[in-house]
């Protein structure tokens, strides 16, 4: 069995499991936030007129909750929904609640490696379609709907047919100014926004080994834009220390077996790879940076769990030191820890010098719902996951996906630019 | 099950069509269907009737997994969503839910229905029927679960075995 199918065994007490099984997988972890919350609460509402007991949940200190897509509040409702969310945590005991403006909170998929909240070898679902974030870090994560994580909350399992494992085999080094980003808009260009569709995506190789978890966590993040159940990838030392400096004990490796099965094998050489774009209006709409259309720009935006970990912040720093950007453009870093490591780090002086607007962590402007969105024909770099119509603001904005070294770099010039060119 | 089809013939209607971002925070089914499709068809919601169906290509549902997008849709009329192929999350909302059945269908259903069609659909026999082109054309049968599961009534109404 692959890593994919072993965590599925353990977890729904089979020996072993096939893909296509269907399992019933006990849960170690799950999240709600600002926007599945409230959807979750409805679902109670509604069972509890239906005569289903919903005064308990299974596991509160298996339960966690972030405040992330409307937060800062943008209006009356999303208020709200915040105090609905804050009721719910209260009157159900759920302990672990990052809540704006008291100390740590952040994006939720931020916050899952940030705060250690999933080990390696756990079974992880999240109210949001990025959970698939986390498995980096050698778990099953996997994004579901509202009715799924209200079963999940009351019976502490939920159904999965076993996926079949596409494995991609990364060989080498990125070179100096490619990221994980760049690496997997190449792959979802490659196969597709559907080419993952219901299956888990894994990565391995010396690629991987050589990469830091972040950009691992960068790889898996974007496994939702091919369609995927699942992002994985086998966890090792890097891991374990990641996770250990962040509070997490009793660690454990787990790794598929020697003879594992894969559907298909792909193999990437890092060394190849250059800095990409994806175009309006798909994330497998890709381009070379340097063959990029020469649009002007009307902002760059550096933000989201794809794209404002510590590591992104350090890579946009880099480009915009002794620089000035000529272009609008906002950093909302990922969670609150990663804020301040910036400011003590002094990269937020540098993204001041050069003129950007430092905002609070929120998912905000990537999914359109406030706090940067884009007005009709504005034309938007971004370092988030999606740039469907409308994703970003009006249905007539448009948005390049990018790394945030380019996000950085055409913040500078006002161009969709590849860091390497930049004078 | 009939109705009549509202026909968006491209693949990957996403969920950031279906109901845009700036609505997430809405959990009032009534006001989220009044927002359906806003994305894509400013008009769906004048157009669409109780009992209608879509008809749609590969992809359908991709993106997030906000169950707003399959109530926003129920919540409009809508029955089924018949598709070439669904995105996964969209797909189990669906069912799980109990909001509506999303259907896969072959190429013939596809190019043959045409907006405003009447069909019906069997799902004992795994058949549409075009009433309106007198033309019958395949469904792919649901797995044994989903089967289970919306025959249950949705994810709570289903007893594990």
């Amino acid at each position: 069995m692959n890593i994919t199918e072993k965590i599925l065994a353990r977890a729904s007490g089979m020996e072993k499991v096939c893909p296509d099984d269907v399992v019933f997988a006990n849960v170690d972890k799950v999240m709600i936030h600002d926007v599945s919350g409230p959807g979750v609460i409805k679902v109670f509402e509604k069972l509890k007129k239906q005569g289903i007991n919903v005064d308990k949940i299974w596991d509160p200190s298996k339960v966690w909750v972030a405040e992330d897509h409307f937060v800062p509040s943008a209006d009356k409702i999303s208020a709200e929904n915040i105090v609905k969310l804050s009721n719910f945590t209260k009157n159900y005991g759920v302990e672990k609640h990052f809540k704006y403006g008291m100390g740590q909170y952040g994006i939720c998929h931020t916050l899952s490696h940030e705060e250690a909240m999933v080990k390696p070898g756990e079974v992880y679902v999240g109210g949001d379609s990025h959970t698939n974030t986390t498995g980096a870090l050698g778990s099953f994560a996997c994004g579901l709907g509202h009715t799924d994580v209200a079963y999940v909350l009351l019976n502490g399992k939920i159904w999965f047919k076993v996926p079949e494992t596409l494995y991609f085999k990364l060989n080498g080094k990125l070179p100096e100014y490619v990221m994980a980003k760049d690496l997997i808009l190449k792959i979802i260009g490659d196969i597709g926004t559907e080419g993952g569709a219901y299956k888990a995506m894994q990565f391995g190789g010396s690629g991987i080994r050589e990469m830091s978890v972040e950009s691992r966590l960068t790889l898996c993040n974007m496994t939702t834009e091919a369609g995927a159940k699942n992002g994985i990838v086998e966890p090792d030392q890097k891991v374990v220390d990641y996770l250990t400096t962040r509070g997490a004990t009793n660690i454990s490796l787990i790794k598929g077996d020697e003879n594992a099965d894969y559907q298909k094998i792909y193999e990437y050489e890092c060394s190849e790879m250059e800095p990409i774009v994806a175009k309006p209006f798909s994330p497998e709409n890709i381009s070379i940076v340097r063959e990029a259309p020469s649009v002007e720009l009307d902002k760059s935006y550096i933000g989201s769990c794809t794209g404002a970990k510590y590591e992104d912040l350090e890579a946009v720093a880099k480009i915009l030191k002794g620089r000035k950007v000529k272009i609008r453009t906002e950093i909302l870093p990922a969670a609150i820890s990663i804020y301040k490591r910036a400011m003590e780090n002094g990269l937020l002086k540098i993204f001041l010098d050069a003129g950007v607007t430092v905002g609070p962590p929120t998912c905000g402007a990537c999914c359109g719902a406030h706090m940067g969105v884009l007005a009709k024909d504005e034309i938007c770099i971004s370092t988030t996951n999606r740039n469907f119509p409308g994703r970003m603001g009006h249905v007539d904005s448009q948005t390049y996906l990018s790394s945030p070294l380019v996000a950085a770099a055409s913040a500078v010039t006002g161009k969709i630019t590849d860091p390497r060119d930049l004078q | 099950m009939k109705g009549n089809v509202i026909k968006y013939e491209r693949d990957n209607i996403d969920t950031d069509v279906i109901i845009p971002g700036q609505y997430l925070k809405i959990h009032d089914y009534v006001e989220l269907a009044s927002h359906a499709m806003e994305g894509l068809d400013p008009n769906f919601h004048s157009k669409v009737k109780e009992g209608d169906f879509i008809l749609s290509g590969r992809n359908f549902g991709c993106g997030s997994s906000r169950e707003h997008a399959p109530i926003a849709l129920a919540h409009s009329g809508i029955k089924a969503v018949l598709a070439l192929s669904f995105a996964r999350i969209f797909y189990r909302n669906a069912v799980d839910g109990a909001f509506l059945l999303p259907i896969e269908i072959e190429m013939d259903a596809y190019t043959n229905i045409s907006e405003g069609d009447e069909i019906d659909i069997d799902v004992s026999n795994n058949t549409i029927k075009n009433l309106s082109k007198n033309q019958t054309y395949k469904m792919k049968p649901f797995s044994k679960i989903i089967g289970e599961i919306i025959k249950s009534g949705g994810l709570f109404k289903y007893k594990l075995n």
